[in-house]
């Protein structure tokens, strides 16, 4: 851990330059963004045009399909649920200065758990609904945990350990379901249906985990911006000396910072269980982690904006399906247009073409492997 | 890790294979071959990783690179027809790779983790979007057997008797490592990696130098990406380098951003898999093959969890230069 290293203050989050501040130069938070997706969407319509489809065409398959009737708006808002939450896991992992690249793993933990605990127990829905739901983020915490503690206390780079149990994860979770948590009388590897009393109710036609992602994000918000803790968590991120000298335990402060990041992405994977699918089956939500680092970055870190980034993801992903059956495109062009979103949001790209280069601040998180 | 216990791990390895070979041959031999061969991406790709961070760049990119060059070596051998042709086509698309990390964490002062992690993900959707079926490869890669030198027993069949990129990958570890220490340009880079301020003040261009120490490792990655799809697996298949990039950065760590520490690393590493995938074949151990697929990777979160706080990263990692 960099106790004593005077380590980047800058987290590109920031407020810009207040000196140089000017109206437009304080619009470079939503600009730029914005701006971002758009010129992502411009080149990802050059890989359309290669495939020979027309761009306006495609993009109008995948947006119109997400947000044209109920049923697409639904599963938007099913699809953007875990996002938000694996978006909020790595945005409270950022704000400590630590990269959780594992929430995917911690997702994987957490579905299974809640999985486990929806289908082997019995209980009355009011106690059994939030049981699994916390087993679940207990789960998820439990893996980021190994990570957390390996850095706090070992000076272990969180980075490599988060990715190495992403595949751990995997492979354990594609164990249990296919051997000691197995529906019974099945070949498939999946867990049994949880029971009635552990599965989310729906709002009408409106997913209650989507309401339950929406009122964590305002806790999380809370949390960051008016409480001790997430004072703690903001001032290691930003300078781990200066809170190491205002007797903030940065250890702890780390170690705890892992394990919410954790309990939130175990959240996401238990809201998908026991909201959408019902039962665990390993490949149901590939790639949710890493579209998880994109929104945070494009919500700059904050809660709230967490919720449009991950709606915006949320939509693209649940028109992908669409535009592979009406265009014949490949479903990966969006996570193509993802990864450049992501670039154009953290490289200052567009930050120099809009806006002049003096205002523009680095965004610099990293202060190398945490050893020495 | 010590040196010491470097040494005693060392010895200890080497005696233990010379019994199993004394016990049974042709299985020692053929454990050491699938160590090697293993061992191989990752030695490359841990070189990529010294390379950078001894210039004060980290890599977490290399599995992007790796996958991207897999990609783009295997189709370009298999429309070209020819396996050299597609090999450089590897190499040439790692350094692009390079190039790209380079701009973004030397020119743009990107934060270097981020820009690693969007390589990783713009090489996944990339391959992904871009993968078709149906391509074969002209021919299979030719083995080099080494006269004379083959015909030595154990060392013989393991070491001198391989395709050419494990020569490679052997070579490009001493040849680093000699590089690193014993030149000009081994000085100027530790020392960009180190204390750039200073470099800068002796008159070396830290930018410079940080953005081609980049670009070129690319080309390595480019190698290790090729040796994948190219000699390794025959084909390419989504997710070919599954983690390895990652895997490699823990072997750098191991071999304290050493080239020789880092080669030793690897071959543990890639013995350690060949044991455990013979025990598995002979039924010795009967172990789910989930568990199998978890070794490495708990391997590396183990080793990491030993060997840090006794080995140092080069001082300055991850932070930008910013001219005083």
């Amino acid at each position: 851990m960099s106790v004593t290293d005077p380590a980047q203050t800058d987290l590109g989050f920031t407020d810009p330059d207040p000196r140089r501040e000017t109206p437009w130069s304080r619009s470079q938070i939503f600009v730029t963004p914005i701006a971002s997706v758009f010129l992502a969407l411009l080149l990802g319509g050059i890989l359309i045009l290669i495939q020979g489809v027309n761009p306006l065409t495609a993009y109008w398959v995948l947006f119109s399909s997400a947000l044209g009737d109920v049923d697409g708006l639904v599963t938007v808002m099913q699809k953007s649920t875990p996002l938000i939450l694996t978006g909020l896991a790595f945005t409270v992992g950022l704000r400590t200065g630590l990269f959780n690249i594992g929430a995917q793993g911690q997702l994987l933990v957490g579905a299974i758990g809640a999985a486990w605990a929806g289908y082997n127990f019995q209980m009355p829905a009011v106690i059994h609904l939030p049981f699994a739901i916390v087993f679940g983020m207990l789960c998820g915490a439990a893996w980021a945990s190994i990570a957390g503690a390996l850095r706090a206390y070992r000076s272990v780079s969180e980075v490599i350990t988060t990715i190495m149990l992403n595949a751990v994860a995997i492979a354990l979770v594609d164990y249990l379901a296919s051997k000691p948590l197995q529906e019974e009388g099945q070949p498939l590897t999946r867990t049994p249906l949880v029971q009635a009393t552990a599965a989310l109710p729906e709002f009408g036609v409106i997913p209650s985990g989507f309401v339950v992602a929406l009122f964590v994000s305002l806790i999380i918000g809370w949390m960051l911006t008016r409480t001790t803790q997430g004072f703690r968590f903001n001032t290691v991120g930003l300078n781990p000396s200066a809170a190491n000298y205002a007797g903030i335990g940065v250890k702890k402060t780390i170690f705890l910072a892992m394990a919410v990041s954790g309990a939130l992405a175990g959240m996401g994977g238990a809201v998908e269980t026991l909201g959408i699918t019902g039962r665990f089956e390993p490949s149901f939500n590939a790639g949710l982690g890493f579209d998880g680092i994109t929104i945070a970055l494009l919500a700059r870190a904050n809660p709230i904006a967490t919720i449009p980034a991950a709606i915006l993801v949320g939509t693209m992903r649940a028109g992908a399906a669409s535009l592979q059956f009406q265009t014949g495109i490949e479903p990966e062009v969006v996570d193509v247009i993802l990864a450049l979103t992501l670039l154009f949001v953290s490289a200052p790209i567009v930050g120099r073409l809009l806006f002049r280069k003096r205002a523009m601040k680095q965004a610099s998180f990293s202060s190398g492997w945490g050893g020495a | 890790m010590r040196a010491r216990y470097a040494y005693t791990l060392t010895i200890a390895i080497l005696a233990g294979i010379v019994v199993a070979f004394a016990f049974d041959e042709n299985r020692t031999v053929s454990v050491l071959s699938f160590s090697l061969r293993y061992a191989v991406p990752l030695i490359l790709a841990a070189m990529v990783g010294i390379i950078c961070e001894r210039s004060g760049i980290i890599n977490i990119g290399i599995e992007g690179q790796m996958l991207m060059s897999a990609f783009a070596g295997f189709f370009g051998a298999a429309i070209t027809g020819n396996l050299i042709l597609g090999t450089m086509i590897g190499v040439g698309t790692g350094m692009i790779m390079g190039a790209f990390l380079a701009t973004g964490a030397v020119t743009w002062k990107m934060d270097q983790i981020i820009a690693g992690v969007i390589i990783n993900i713009i090489a996944t959707g990339l391959t992904s979007f871009f993968y078709s079926q149906g391509y074969v490869l002209p021919a299979i890669t030719p083995k080099l057997r080494i006269p004379v030198l083959a015909d030595i027993p154990l060392l013989g069949p393991v070491l001198f008797d391989n395709g050419l990129f494990t020569y490679a990958a052997l070579l490009t570890a001493v040849l680093l490592w000699v590089l690193l220490f014993k030149t000009i340009w081994g000085l100027r880079t530790r020392s960009v990696g180190e204390k750039p301020g200073s470099a800068d003040t002796s008159g070396i261009n830290v930018q410079r130098t940080r953005f081609w120490n980049v670009t070129l490792a690319g080309g390595l990655a480019g190698l290790a990406g090729a040796y994948l799809s190219i000699e390794a697996a025959s084909t390419f298949e989504r997710g070919l380098t599954a983690g390895r990039g990652f895997t490699a950065l823990a072997i750098m760590i191991f071999g304290a951003w050493n080239p020789i520490g880092a080669l030793g690393a690897a071959l543990f590493f890639g013995l350690a898999n060949g044991l455990a995938s013979q025990l598995q074949a002979d039924e010795v151990i009967d172990i789910p093959q989930q568990f199998i697929n978890m070794l490495p990777y708990i391997l590396t979160i183990v080793l990491l969890a030993i060997v840090s706080g006794r080995v140092k990263p080069p001082a300055a990692i991850g932070k930008p230069y910013e001219k005083e």
